[in-house]
């Protein structure tokens, strides 16, 4: 099994020079915020192993928020961040990358601070990569490789139906199953099909997960006592005066986002803010994000993260010494629908991490409330959005469930045996 | 005979209260004679009717009318009324009528920048291509209307009613656009009989919001279709409000969540209304095509990309048990099911018109009653295959669909005969209330009717309404799948775009109390400074 992993560069821009970067920056789009996959800076399209990119400035519009508890406002620098989510090692991808794209993020990064003609690309984008404090990914192990090749079978497989309907009329399944693996045999070897075998899992990265799933594992359990206390003695005392700040976005913001969305199915989202003052804070977001990744490494792996199945990459990053923190996804759908649905099925989920930044409508020992007081959520996480400047998806226009109904119908072909009565729910697949 | 007190006021008595002390009210209780009837009622009786869309030309004199405009009221009267008249405003129309403009901000996103303000919007709702709004005869940048009065009248005696009124308002509007509608008797223009699911409100204030809902429900919170109300989350949708000092405010009521202001949202809320012109030749021609020109494997094909039959009975089975806001008798009973006993859509497909329209799911695909089995479903550990849980909770989605057909009535056999594609125009005046434009209207129409994805399903939007955009560069959108017990399922290729976005805004139709507010804005000039 090939790993997914993650790249995420954030580097101060020169303030003057921000307008002149968004211009280039739009040059890489056909539409807005949708990269052009060929474009000459960064030639998405050739980094075969890449699921998502995005550049976006980390302009957070909440930095006042900070006067709700008489703090003043403090100023942090202006970050120019590009995230991937790719298959495979990050050196080799590193490489591609630097390959692919290296004068086109040359002068992308020139815009930035301390990036001269002699700056060592790749050593810069090593020495500028901040860890992750949680990554999400649908599926552990489904590479774009794959998702391109079953989305061929698929295809394959519909124009086989289509053609032979009275053949297959009032067959049974069983005979439907045999009769596609048939066929389907015989397109790959005449090359019509290619059906890559999964990779190998690396006996390194094998054992680096037992490791981390058992040793982590019991550290989280170890922890957890202290956190229950921390959240007991000083997070509920506060979740009762901590003050809700969540106005309903501005006209001008909300329309800025608007035009970069629903260009096709899927969507980016990008959003930051400041945490809440205190360590208190720091530390339970912490030790929770560092739970979620846990989950999210060992048990959802398999195409839902709680309820949710529409997210194909998420993640959370501290910056600026864990005072904020900025959270990026791809999922399928509208925005509202994305948020109708994490309301309805999560909302206990969203109240854990994003009840500690500030302004979040309230919550009740970290996990009631807070957004299934719907309006106001909404508007909490729209006022904290960022547009996303260039956004690259690998399979336009395909729902992550979609993938996994593709890999389904691979894995019912695979099957040496099938019951009747699984042949029966593999045909409703097609 | 004994009196029956209500349960309030027992419970206060059992307490030790003596019953001249003051009684505290409900909290809630809904004014029917402060609401717009059409919340109400269909005025299915009255059928004849016409939506007039207007300019404001003088705003004092539109003011001057929103004083006595003799709207009907949405309380059951002894003598059925003759006529009714109802009256809703875009937010432009608002804003010329004078209202100050902190109380034009307090209404929401949606109806502020209109169902043409973005490029967005129009995208998610499948207003492109020949549904553009460039191309609409009415709406959109080039004709907005300011006022929607939406008149009904029995037989014949729509004219005279019309007449009256519009030499009542001659001096305070002007007319854009009469829409007409027609009577089908019940049946929308491919024939098929409408209007016969409908969310029940709940008018008694009964449902507070919670989040486990586990048995569907066609019973919903009022606040989903009032402004002023819990919603289905027990919350108070955004809408005005004024300081209760407000020289203007007058008798409107106060908010129920802040008392301390007046609200001027209660007992109103949005009209969403949509001209769709309905292809009906191209539609049943392009089925008789499908079918070998067999009238009855048509009209079955044509059916199951409904969910009915043409006279209105679903495809999916009957409930055996009772549901809440379903009449249990025989009235009731083309309503009374849900799609739980059809996993695999072989009675009624996943993308059928109904199906899409109203998925009829609850919170939770299925919950245990133990605790333990309980907390791991909710956290995803339950859900396993490929298609459970994938939709989004019916009773946040709600829509109360109150529109009318216009055009005269094809029938399939004539309508496959006709030599011209498009003969006639004819179609919905589609319209419909809610209270959260945005999650309601907005959202059944993206996530669900044009979603390309809805359900599991790939490269089909509705089979009716979808407007068969490829995506990207050429994913078809223009297929319909029938699901089929142990077969591969039926895909039928190819479907034409069979309805036309024509026309379309946002209207806020207010409160009684509230339509007379907006006669006393313009008195006080200095309000907004």
């Amino acid at each position: 099994m090939t790993f997914q992993s993650r790249l995420m560069v954030a580097i101060p821009l020169d303030r003057k020079r921000v307008g002149d970067l968004k211009a280039l920056l739009k040059t890489m789009n056909l539409a807005p915020g949708q990269a052009n996959p060929t474009n000459p800076l960064v030639p998405f399209g050739k980094l075969e192993n890449l699921h998502f990119a995005r550049f976006v400035i980390l302009d957070d519009q909440t930095l006042d928020d900070v006067r709700l508890y008489r703090i003043p406002r403090q100023e942090y620098p202006l970050y120019l961040a590009f995230l991937c989510d790719f298959d495979g090692s990050r050196a080799d991808f590193l490489s591609d990358l630097v390959r692919y794209a290296g004068p086109g993020l040359r002068r992308l990064f020139s815009f930035c601070e301390g990036f001269t003609d002699g700056t060592d690309l790749l050593q810069w984008i090593q020495d500028h990569d901040l860890p992750v404090a949680t990554s999400y990914v649908n599926w552990a192990g489904r590479t774009v490789k794959q998702v391109r090749e079953e989305a061929s079978l698929r295809k394959v497989i519909g124009t086989y139906l289509r053609d032979n309907a009275h053949t297959l009329e009032g067959q049974p399944a069983s005979l439907i199953w045999t009769q596609m693996r048939k066929f389907v045999e015989a397109e790959t070897k005449n090359g019509r099909l290619t059906l890559t075998p999964p990779a190998l899992t690396p006996r390194d990265v094998k054992i680096g997960n037992a490791i981390h799933l058992v040793g982590v594992g019991a550290l989280i359990a170890l922890l957890f006592p202290a956190v229950a206390l921390l959240v007991l003695l000083r997070i509920r005392p506060l979740e009762k005066t901590d003050l809700e700040f969540a106005p309903r976005p501005n006209p001008e913001h909300a329309g800025q986002l608007a035009i970069l969305e629903d260009h096709e199915i899927t969507n980016q989202f990008s959003a930051m803010g400041s945490l809440k003052p205190g360590l208190a804070r720091r530390w339970v977001l912490s030790y929770i994000l560092w739970v979620i990744n846990w989950t999210a490494r060992h048990i959802y792996t398999k195409g839902r993260l709680a309820r949710v199945r529409t997210i194909h990459f998420a993640r959370w990053v501290f910056l600026d010494g864990k005072k904020r923190i900025l959270f990026c996804s791809n999922y399928d759908g509208s925005l509202d629908s994305y948020m109708d649905d994490f309301i309805n099925k999560v909302f206990f989920g969203l109240n854990v991490v994003f009840s500690n930044g500030m302004g979040y409508p309230t919550t009740r020992w970290l996990l009631a409330d807070g957004a299934w007081d719907e309006q106001k959520f909404k508007y909490f996480l729209r006022r904290h959005e960022l547009p996303t400047e260039v956004w690259y998806d690998a399979a336009p226009g395909m729902t992550a469930i979609e993938m996994e109904r593709n890999s389904r119908i691979r894995d019912g072909l695979d099957a040496a045996t099938l019951s009747e009565e699984a042949a029966r729910q593999w045909v409703q697949l097609l | 005979m004994a009196l029956t007190l209500p349960r309030y006021l027992r419970k206060q008595r059992a307490n030790g209260f003596s019953s001249c002390e003051v009684i505290e009210l409900p909290a809630t209780s809904i004014d029917p004679k402060d609401v717009q009837g059409l919340v109400r009622f269909g005025y299915a009786r009255l059928t004849e009717a016409c939506y007039l869309l207007l300019r404001i030309r003088d705003a004092a004199a539109a003011r001057a009318w929103c004083a006595t405009a003799p709207v009907a009221p949405a309380e059951f009267q002894e003598h059925p009324p003759e006529v009714a008249m109802q009256v809703a405003f875009t937010w432009a129309g608002l804003s010329r009528l004078g209202v100050p403009s902190d109380v034009l901000a307090g209404f929401s996103a949606e109806f502020q920048s209109g169902m043409t303000g973005d490029e967005n919007r129009s995208r998610r709702l499948g207003d492109v291509g020949p549904s553009a709004p460039s191309e609409w005869l009415w709406g959109g940048a080039a004709s907005t209307p300011d006022v929607l009065v939406m008149l009904f009248a029995l037989p014949n005696k729509l004219e005279q009613w019309r007449t009256a009124q519009e030499g009542s308002w001659a001096a305070a509007f002007e007319l854009i656009h009469c829409l007409d509608t027609s009577d089908l008797n019940g049946h929308e223009p491919f024939g098929f009989k409408d209007g016969i699911s409908q969310p029940e409100i709940d008018w008694a204030v009964t449902r507070n919001g919670g989040s486990d809902q586990i048995t569907y429900t066609n019973l919903v919170a009022a606040g989903e279709f009032l402004l002023g109300y819990r919603n289905e989350y027990g919350k108070y949708t955004d809408r005005p409000l004024l300081d209760s000092n407000d020289p203007l405010g007058g008798d409107l009521l106060p908010a129920e969540d802040m008392p301390a202001k007046k609200d001027v949202g209660r007992n109103g809320t949005f009209v969403v209304m949509r001209t769709l012109e309905q292809d009906v030749p191209g539609f049943w021609k392009f089925l008789d095509g499908q079918s070998g020109s067999n009238a009855d494997t048509r009209q079955q094909l044509a059916e199951s990309m409904v969910g009915r039959t043409i006279e209105g009975e679903p495809m999916a089975q009957t409930s055996a048990v009772p549901i809440e806001g379903i009449d249990s008798g025989p009235a009731g009973s083309s309503n009374r099911f849900t799609f739980d006993q059809d996993p695999a859509g072989t009675h009624c497909p996943f993308g059928a018109h109904i199906r899409r329209a109203n998925p009829r799911n609850t919170d939770y695909p299925d919950v245990p009653s133990w605790w333990l089995p309980r907390v791991w479903s909710k956290l995803g550990g339950a859900s396993k295959g490929m298609r459970t849980d994938i939709k989004a909770s019916t009773r946040f989605h709600r829509i109360l669909r109150r529109g009318r057909e216009y055009g005269t009535g094809l029938n399939p056999t004539h309508a496959v005969l006709e030599r011209q594609v498009r003969d006639e125009k004819r179609g919905l005046h589609f319209l419909c209330l809610n209270a959260n434009i945005g999650r309601q209207f907005e959202f059944v129409q993206n996530a669900w009717l044009m979603s390309t994805k809805f359900d599991g399903l790939s490269g089909e939007s509705d089979p009716l309404l979808g407007n068969r955009t490829p995506i990207g560069d050429g994913l078809p959108t223009d297929n319909f799948t029938i699901p089929r017990e142990a077969a591969v399922r039926r895909c039928i290729a190819g479907l034409p775009q069979f309805i036309t976005v024509r026309g379309g805004e946002y209207f806020f139709l207010p409160g009684i109390r509230a339509l007379r507010y907006f006669s006393r804005v313009g008195e006080w000039s200095g309000r907004s400074q």
